[in-house]
């Protein structure tokens, strides 16, 4: 009885906040309907009694990617009035394709049964005196290792691929350069300046060292700027 | 009225239907669309599941776990090249992206 409660609950929960993460104009509402979504997903994960992917779903998806998404959102300054634009000229194109899908899933899952030999099919049965994250680790890393290195594999290449993707040498910073700063010399980079009485007091911009020419400066500094 | 598979994958077939409309009603928002890919990626690991649950087969869950990961890596990679479109042209508009059409 509480199973089946819980069940509605959950899945109603989930539901509501998918369709607002869809039509809500504002992406980080829509992000934070995702993180709510996944939770009740995982609330759902519990009830059909895989546990320790429930709980994988709430540590990746509530914990990476959704604060990614949310990072994201954030960090790109998007005029989003502008992208929610032509909301009601493709809504209805959407509501023609959804309920053409969803007429077929119905379908599908009205005329659909159990093969007869269903049960003696099963790749691998439950053990019955294990704990469901014993039973996937005893699986995973025996019959089904190599497909899990694979997902470490694909997981390797998104993070190196995200890396060289957004990374990007920027012209203005000022990284340290050790070959550039043991040769150089006292000659290019000291030069003395004899001051006339009272500009020190002006403006005239910050007085760095000289790498490149040392000899233009100094006209600049001398050249008082009219306030 | 106990919970069984028909209830699952009643939910996960609405929730795969909101999905798809997400990403027609979105056609703008590169990062809706995403969202909505994952929407979709997390009914079909629940249909995995429920599979899995009623036939007493673990193999639905280690597929689901899977799908997972790859859901995980591709939301990575596409927001990678989200922010790199968006520091290219100043705007995320899919609509936009025809420059290789030539």
């Amino acid at each position: 009885m509480i199973t089946t409660v819980a069940f509605y609950v959950f899945a109603t929960i989930m539901l509501v906040s998918a369709a607002l993460v869809v039509t809500s104009r504002n992406p980080v509402y829509s992000v934070l309907f995702l993180i709510l979504a996944f939770f009740n997903a995982a609330g759902l994960f519990l009830l059909a009694g895989a546990e320790f992917l429930a709980m994988i779903l709430v540590i990746v998806y509530v914990g990476a990617v959704a604060v990614l998404f949310l990072f994201v959102v954030m960090m790109l300054n998007v005029n989003f009035v502008q992208l929610s634009e032509g909301f009601q000229r493709y809504s209805r194109v959407g509501l023609v394709i959804g309920a053409v899908l969803f007429l077929e899933l119905v379908f599908v899952l009205g005329g659909w049964t159990f093969a007869p030999g269903s049960q003696t099919l099963r790749l691998a049965p439950m053990p019955p005196d294990l704990h469901n994250t014993q039973a996937l680790g005893q699986l995973i890393y025996t019959k089904y290792f190599l497909l899990f290195q694979t997902s470490g594999l694909i997981l390797l290449v998104a993070m190196i691929g995200a890396i060289v993707l957004t990374l990007r040498g920027r012209v203005e910073s000022r990284r340290q350069d050790i070959s550039r700063q043991t040769s150089r010399n006292v000659a290019e980079t000291l030069v003395s300046v004899t001051m006339p009485l009272g500009s020190g007091t002006k403006s005239i911009g910050i007085f760095r060292p000289l790498v490149s020419e040392p000899e233009a400066p100094p006209e600049k500094i001398h050249a008082p700027e009219a306030h | 009225m106990t919970v069984g598979l028909g209830h699952y994958l009643g939910v996960s077939a609405i929730l795969l239907v909101v999905g798809v409309f997400g990403i027609f009603l979105n056609r703008k928002n590169v990062i809706i669309i995403l969202m909505s890919v994952e929407l979709i990626l997390l009914a079909v690991n629940l249909n995995l599941v429920a599979f899995s649950a009623a036939l007493g087969d673990m193999v639905g869950q280690v597929f689901a776990m899977f799908v997972l990961t790859v859901a995980a890596s591709e939301a990575a990679i596409g927001l990678a090249i989200l922010v790199i479109y968006f520091r290219n042209r100043g705007s995320i508009e899919v609509e936009d992206v025809n420059l290789m059409k030539g």
